[in-house]
């Protein structure tokens, strides 16, 4: 039986560089940096005050009249999920319930959602009056609260914040009834849910599979989770755009930020019978697993990163030489960016001289789990576009790194490139993406 | 992608717990087969307040018993904790070294995987409300962050964060086994876990990896999980008798019994399990996921989701209703998943649906939210290896409306060839799997 092929054919995003998928490409296109001061909450007393977020919106513009009641049950990460998700379906062309429901032309359960998520930490303020009535002496009194701070709780305020929530919104919303999953492997949540939904398709599970991730971190417990991790530049609350330096020797930690990324995946068949635009194709998957004895971090030789691209490439069935563009996983943090180059390094061998390897965190900052649902997205559009950007806040190469950096934009055929994340804890995915040539034999 | 060069049988090689009936397999299945009940006052932390006062706890537990390099993996969550002694028994079963640099039991690392439906670990709740109380200015009824941030820098502590992460079960699991394959950590609420094994069960099917260590590990059992469902009013409230509070199917069920624990099983290519001469336990066969896509406060009131998941995974294994022996349900205790569980039965199963045993372990170990469904596929395999069906406890009061076979309050010699296991969570995530006696020949072919 011929295996069943993946194309990509729909792309929403909300991130650090604004509402949708154009002006995220055009930021990165002219290296614009959506990272600033804190707004979400006074970051004073910390010592990052730093972060990627998105622009305002109104989530009740972003979902079908008929749900906006529902909207009260979504903490931002759910949101921002919806509203990548809901970009991506018009982008798509399909039409599910939750564009016109009385024109639907999919069937639902043939329909499958694929979300990463990361933890999703309650807002502080929210428990504040509850938390309040349950002190003893300036203390928490944990028998108060069963007593008198508990029942000032909202009943449903526990859905609001369970990461699988992602995903059953927007199941909800499109009337997607086929599989549905719910990964939560922090920064290579986006990669693992996407490739997860591919191999859902290409089983022959669902025609179409939405996948992607989105995060909200920017609240003041997860901001603290990562400056304890050592994780994040604390030198340049001053000057923000010079702040997160992928693979620069310059470099002194990364910047988080928040971000939504959904893709449509669907089995070529299926894309071609209904005439859908074709943006590319999913052609490889590669996975591994970093043992650092510390897992905050990447180990040292970056071994984890070398084999999920080999595995990718092999499953691709293409040699590393084939690759024009790599978008790594840089965060910006030196210890980590240098084990990936390493890895990367390993995994490309004499083709590291030729493949372009442009990290976007310097423009959108870590935005958790949705940062691989965005890169992928870049991906696409690099594509799609014929184009490389060049690198922001890259200057000199940190020592030990031998990638070649995109440091000038440049307009060239993108047959393949690959897309690389890992996180702490060691989860570490690559994914390959290939140009659709509607015109091209097979 | 490439185009799976096998399809290849996927067997159980080996089977670990860590639970609230106990600490190993065969302690747990005893515990089972005569009816015991986990649930008892919560000890965890002061409940005693609190609506509900009771869950299942595990007891007496301390993960640096069965390993030798625990300081790798100290300051792990609590239920990390628990994946890493249901992995060590897990492994022990399939022959599979752990914590060994250069282990020696045929399986390939960069071919071995790990796939948990894991929670997050406990929050640091003493930081994290102490940074709220900071924050909080009742007065002008507002949050002054700063004073919060104060808080929460001075007093959270990294490790504490980190071992948050719902994915750090599986990393613990990777550091422990050395697994180099496909790793991935899932949470779609209670059916975590059988998802973590049905997907596990493709990513060895199609070649993906020849072993994955496959399970959950969860505990909800802190002041916001009890908190949150308590608001949902999902819990049990008998507080003054915890051991009957899980009724399963029951007219007098009132809500779940909150659990925590960790189940893991071994998931090999037959071929992989052949060559390295493992004991074959049962053959997984059938996997179903699907969404409600109704409400994420209900389920959908026909349990559509659940009809499409259980019919996926009959189909996946090639099976119609009159093949399955048993149905491991989900059974939570709770007015609306026992009713409408019974409903997608009836559904599912036509002229079937009541002479098919459907049982609730829950009634026994407590609703493990992630963690439930691997734990109720190992009661699976040992019913099929033991020729009796678990029962569904607390059953003395049946509701006319939920009329199938319950199992009621006593286990039932019956060869059970074929089991249906089903985990429904909340928000709509529907997970079934199947499973079979291995036989060396196929009888159909998937």
């Amino acid at each position: 039986m011929e295996p069943i092929r993946v194309v990509l054919t729909g792309l929403g995003a909300i991130s650090p560089l604004g509402l949708g998928v154009d002006p995220l490409w055009a930021g990165l296109s002219e290296g614009r940096c959506g990272i600033g001061r804190i707004k979400a909450f006074d970051p004073t007393g910390l010592p990052c005050e730093l972060a990627g977020e998105v622009p305002e919106y109104r989530i009740q513009d972003h979902v079908p009249r008929k749900y906006r009641k529902s909207c009260k049950l979504m903490c931002r990460d759910i949101e921002l999920a919806v509203i990548a998700a809901q970009q991506a379906v018009v982008a798509s062309g399909l039409v599910t319930q939750g564009i016109d429901p009385d024109h639907v032309d999919i069937d639902p359960a043939r329909m499958a959602v694929n979300m990463g998520a990361g933890i999703i930490s309650c807002e502080m303020p929210e428990l504040g009056p509850a938390v309040a009535v349950s002190s003893t002496e300036g203390r928490f009194d944990v028998r108060r609260w069963g007593r008198d701070g508990l029942e000032r709780i909202t009943p449903l305020w526990l859905l609001k914040y369970l990461p699988n929530m992602l995903a059953c919104h927007i199941g909800i919303i499109h009337d997607a009834q086929g599989p549905s999953n719910t990964i939560t492997c922090a920064e290579t949540s986006a990669h693992l849910a996407i490739a997860e939904a591919a191999q859902i398709i290409a089983r022959g599970d669902s025609d179409i599979a939405l996948a992607g991730a989105a995060e909200a971190k920017v609240n003041s417990a997860l901001m603290v989770r990562q400056i304890l991790l050592e994780r994040t530049n604390n030198t340049c609350n001053d000057r923000p755009a010079e702040a997160c330096r992928p693979f620069d020797a310059s470099a002194c930690g990364s910047v988080f930020g928040e971000g939504g990324g959904v893709l449509v995946l669907e089995s070529l068949d299926h894309a071609r019978r209904r005439g859908a635009k074709i943006l590319a194709e999913l052609v490889g998957i590669g996975q591994s697993h970093s043992l650092a004895p510390a897992y905050a971090r990447l180990e040292p030789d970056g071994q984890a990163v070398r084999i999920a691209i080999e595995k990718a490439l092999d499953d691709a069935e293409i040699d590393a030489r084939r690759l024009d563009l790599l978008i790594p996983h840089g965060t910006g943090v030196p210890q980590d960016d240098l084990a990936e180059a390493r890895g990367i390094e390993a995994a490309l061998g004499k083709a590291i001289e030729r493949v372009a390897v442009w990290p976007t965190k310097s423009m959108l900052s870590t935005t958790g789990a949705a940062s691989g649902a965005v890169d992928a997205i870049a991906a696409i559009q690099a594509i799609t576009t014929g184009a490389i950007p060049a690198a922001r806040n890259f200057e000199k190469a940190a020592d030990g790194c031998r990638l070649r950096i995109a440091t000038e934009s440049v307009r060239q055929t993108i047959e393949y490139a690959i897309c690389c994340s890992y996180t702490h804890g060691g989860q570490t995915a690559a994914l390959v993406i290939k140009r659709y040539d509607e015109g091209a034999v097979e | 992608m490439k185009a799976p060069a096998t399809h290849e049988r996927v067997v159980i090689t080996g089977m670990g717990i860590v639970s609230p009936l106990g600490a190993d397999v065969e302690t747990v299945w005893q515990a089972i087969l005569a009816g015991r009940s986990g649930a008892a006052p919560t000890t965890i932390f002061d409940a005693s307040t609190f609506p509900t006062t009771f869950s299942a706890e595990v007891k007496d537990y301390d993960f640096r018993r069965p390993i030798r390099q625990a300081a790798r993996h100290e300051g792990c969550s609590r239920s990390s904790g628990f994946a890493i002694g249901a992995t060590v028994q897990a492994c022990r079963q399939a022959g599979i070294d752990v914590e060994t640099p250069c282990p020696t039991d045929g399986v390939d690392r960069t071919r071995m995987g790990v796939y948990l439906g894991a929670g997050e670990g406990s929050l640091d709740s003493d930081a994290f409300f102490a940074a709220i109380i900071a924050g909080w200015d009742g007065d002008r009824n507002e949050f002054v962050w700063p004073n919060a941030n104060r808080v929460v820098f001075e007093q959270m502590q990294a490790t504490k964060e980190l071992e948050q992460e719902p994915n750090m079960a599986a990393a613990h699991i990777a550091m422990l086994t050395g697994a180099r394959g496909p790793t991935r950590s899932c949470l779609t609420a209670c059916a975590a876990s059988t998802q973590a094994v049905g997907e596990a069960m493709m990513l060895v099917r199609h070649g993906h990896a020849d072993v994955v260590v496959a399970g959950g590990a969860h505990s909800m059992i802190h002041i916001l999980g009890l908190t949150g469902f308590n608001r949902l009013t999902a819990l049990s409230r008998r507080n003054d008798s915890p051991e009957t509070a899980s009724r399963p199917f029951c007219a007098s069920r009132d809500g779940f019994v909150l659990g925590e624990g960790a189940a893991i099983v071994i998931l090999e290519s037959l071929t992989s399990a052949q060559r390295r001469n493992a004991t074959i336990l049962a053959e997984l066969i059938g996997y179903g996921s699907s969404s409600d896509a109704f409400r994420v406060t209900d389920m959908h009131h026909e349990g559509r989701g659940a009809v499409q998941a259980m019919t996926a995974a009959m189909a996946d294994a090639a099976l119609t209703y009159r093949d399955i022996d048993y149905i491991s349900t989900h059974g939570t205790s709770t007015q609306e998943n026992d009713s409408v569980e019974t409903l997608a039965i009836k559904t599912v199963f036509k002229d079937r649906a009541k002479q098919v045993p459907a049982s609730s372990v829950k009634s026994m170990l407590g609703h493990l939210i992630a963690a439930a469904g691997a734990a109720e596929l190992i009661t699976c395999v040992l019913a099929m290896r033991d020729a009796i069906v678990p029962p569904t406890i607390n059953l003395n009061d049946p509701d006319p409306e939920l009329d199938l076979d319950y199992v009621p309050n006593a286990p039932r010699k019956m060869p059970v060839r074929i089991a249906m296991n089903e985990s429904f969570g909340f928000g709509g995530q529907n997970n079934v799997v199947i499973l079979r006696q291995y036989s060396e020949t196929r009888e159909k072919q998937p």
